[in-house]
C-alpha cells in the first residue's frame, strides 16, 4: 500500500465502490438510472442482435494458431535473439487479444452456443489473470453505472490520471501483482469489501473456487520454471499478461479516458475510434465502443453495422488512434493540473436529447 | 386471475417478444413458434431493466442490459447476472388472440 502511496496522484474523488462517493452517487440518482441509446428500429436491432456461432469460431481458430505458431517458435529458439519477435506476437494475442476474448464472451454474445461462450470466458479470464466470477459482477456494474464514480468499477482513467501506475501498466508492472494478489486473497476465501458490494452472496463460493484454480496453474508453471531452471514455461504461462498487455492499453484506455464522469449518455463519457482489421481482430471490434455501451446484446461481428445505423446520433468518431491519443494526451496533461477538466465531445447536429431518468434507488 | 386478452398472435413475431403493461405492472409476453406463447414478469429480476428490448432465441430471453438469461417456459435464471427466477404466467391462444392470465 504505502509504495502504491508513492506512485500514485493524490485525488479529489474516492473511487472505491464503499466510500463516500457512493452514497453520492445514489443521492444523485446516477446508480442503476436510465441512459440514453439512440433508437433502433426493432426489426433492424433484431438482425443485429442476432447469434452465430461463425465468425467466433474462425476468428478462435485464427487465434489459436498465432498462439501455437509464436508460441512454438519462440520455444524453438528459446536462447537467440530470434524468439523475440515470436514472444512479441505470442505475448499481444495471448493478453491484449485475450481481453477481448473475456469481454464478449462475458456478454455472452460472441457464440450462439451457451458452453463455448462459457469456455472461451474462463480459459481468457484465466490468461488475463481475472476471478471470471468476481470479474463477470464487475463489469455488469459497469455496464449499469459506467464512469459514475463511487459504482463503476472499471473506471482505468481516474482523474487526475494515474499516469505512472497506467505507464507502469503497459507491461502489467502494478497490474500483475495486483492481480495474483486479488486472485490469492480469493483463493485463501477473502472477498475485500469492493468485491463484496458487487458479488451476491450465493457466488461467492464459485469466485473462490475460481481463485484456488487459476492460483494452483500460476504455482505449478512457477514450479516447473524453478524444478527446470528456465523462465521458459513463465513465458508461454504467465509472463506473457506483463509483456503481452501494452495494446490493450494503446486501444482500450481510449474507450472513456478523458471523457466525463457522472453523465447518463454514452455518447458524452465514451468514445469511439476507428481502426485498422488487424487492430480490429485483436481488440473484436470493441474501438466501436459508444455503440457496445448502447447496445451491448449486438455482437462484436455487428458491431460496424450498428455503428452505420446510430452514428447520425452520435460525435464523429476518431479517425484513428493516434487522432484519440492526440486528444487524450492534452486533455490528461491538463488534468494533472485541473482534474476537473474534461473533453466534452460534439454531438451533431440534429441528435437526440436525453432528459436524464434518474433512478430513485437506494444505497 | 382473469385471462386477459394481451394481443393479436400476429402482433407478435416468432421468436420475438412484447411489452405489456397491465394494472400497474409489466409483462413480457413471447411467442416461440406457432401458437407457442408464454408469458412472464416484465422485469428482470438482477436490476429491474424492461425485458422488451431483449432477444428471444430458442425458450430464452436474454435481458438487454447485461445479458442474463432466463427460459421463458419456467422463468428459471440460466445466465449471471441473472440469478433469481421470473415469474410466469399461463398463455394460450383463442381465436388468433394471445390470452395471458395475470392477476
Ligand atoms: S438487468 Fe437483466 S441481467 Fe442485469
Amino acid at each position: 500500500m504505502g509504495l502504491m502511496r508513492l506512485i500514485t496522484f493524490p485525488m479529489e474523488r474516492d473511487y472505491s465502490l464503499t466510500g463516500p462517493e457512493r452514497q453520492n452517487a445514489f443521492d444523485k440518482g446516477l446508480a442503476g438510472a436510465e441512459w440514453y441509446r439512440t433508437p433502433v428500429d426493432r426489426k433492424v436491432l433484431k438482425s443485429l442482435m442476432k447469434r452465430t456461432d461463425w465468425p467466433a469460431t474462425r476468428d478462435m481458430a485464427i487465434w489459436v494458431a498465432v498462439l501455437v505458431g509464436s508460441g512454438a517458435g519462440g520455444i524453438l529458439l528459446w536462447g537467440s535473439w530470434w524468439a523475440l519477435p515470436f514472444f512479441f506476437v505470442y505475448g499481444v494475442f495471448y493478453a491484449s487479444a485475450a481481453d477481448s476474448r473475456w469481454h464478449e464472451c462475458g456478454h455472452g454474445t460472441a457464440f450462439k452456443t451457451r458452453w463455448k461462450n462459457d469456455a472461451v470466458y474462463e480459459l481468457a479470464s484465466f490468461l488475463i489473470m481475472r476471478n471470471s466470477v468476481v470479474w463477470r459482477w464487475s463489469h455488469a456494474r459497469h455496464h449499469t453505472d459506467t464512469i459514475i464514480v463511487g459504482r463503476d468499477p472499471e473506471i482505468a482513467g481516474m482523474r487526475p490520471p494515474q499516469l505512472i501506475v497506467l505507464c507502469l501498466n503497459l507491461f502489467g508492472i502494478v497490474a500483475v501483482p495486483q492481480g495474483l494478489v486479488a486472485l490469492a486473497r480469493n483463493a485463501a476465501g477473502i472477498l475485500p469489501p469492493d468485491e463484496a458490494d458487487l458479488i451476491p452472496e450465493t457466488e461467492r463460493g464459485k469466485a473462490i473456487r475460481v481463485g484456488r484454480i487459476h492460483i494452483a496453474i500460476y504455482v505449478l508453471v512457477a514450479l516447473i520454471s524453478i524444478w527446470s531452471w528456465s523462465l521458459l514455461p513463465l513465458m508461454i504461462i504467465g509472463l506473457p499478461r506483463a509483456y503481452g498487455i501494452w495494446l490493450l492499453l494503446v486501444m482500450g484506455l481510449p474507450q472513456h479516458l478523458g471523457l466525463a464522469e457522472d453523465v447518463l449518455d454514452y455518447r458524452i463519457n465514451s468514445r469511439t475510434v476507428l481502426m485498422n482489421r488487424i487492430l480490429r481482430f485483436i481488440y473484436w471490434n470493441m474501438n466501436y465502443h459508444i455503440e457496445h455501451h448502447m447496445y451491448p446484446m449486438v455482437p462484436y461481428h455487428a458491431l460496424p453495422k450498428l455503428h452505420e445505423v446510430v452514428k447520425h446520433d452520435l460525435p464523429a468518431p476518431n479517425p484513428s488512434l493516434w487522432n484519440a491519443w492526440s486528444e487524450i494526451i492534452p486533455c490528461v496533461r491538463r488534468q494533472l493540473r485541473d482534474p476537473r477538466h474534461f473533453i466534452r465531445p460534439q454531438l451533431p447536429e440534429g441528435a437526440g436529447v436525453w432528459e436524464p431518468v434518474r433512478s430513485n434507488q437506494t444505497a | 386471475m382473469p385471462w386477459i386478452d394481451a394481443c393479436a398472435l400476429v402482433d407478435i413475431e416468432e421468436e420475438d417478444l412484447v411489452r405489456l403493461d397491465h394494472e400497474g405492472r409489466t409483462y413480457a409476453v413471447y411467442r416461440i413458434s406457432g401458437e407457442e406463447v408464454y408469458c412472464t414478469d416484465g422485469l428482470c429480476t438482477h436490476e429491474k431493466v424492461h425485458l422488451a428490448d431483449g432477444l428471444v432465441v430458442d425458450h430464452t430471453i436474454e435481458c438487454p442490459k447485461h445479458n442474463g438469461q432466463f427460459d421463458v417456459r419456467t422463468g428459471n435464471a440460466i445466465r449471471s447476472p441473472a440469478c433469481e427466477a421470473l415469474k410466469t404466467y399461463p398463455a394460450r391462444v383463442v381465436d388468433g388472440r394471445v390470452h395471458v392470465e395475470i392477476p
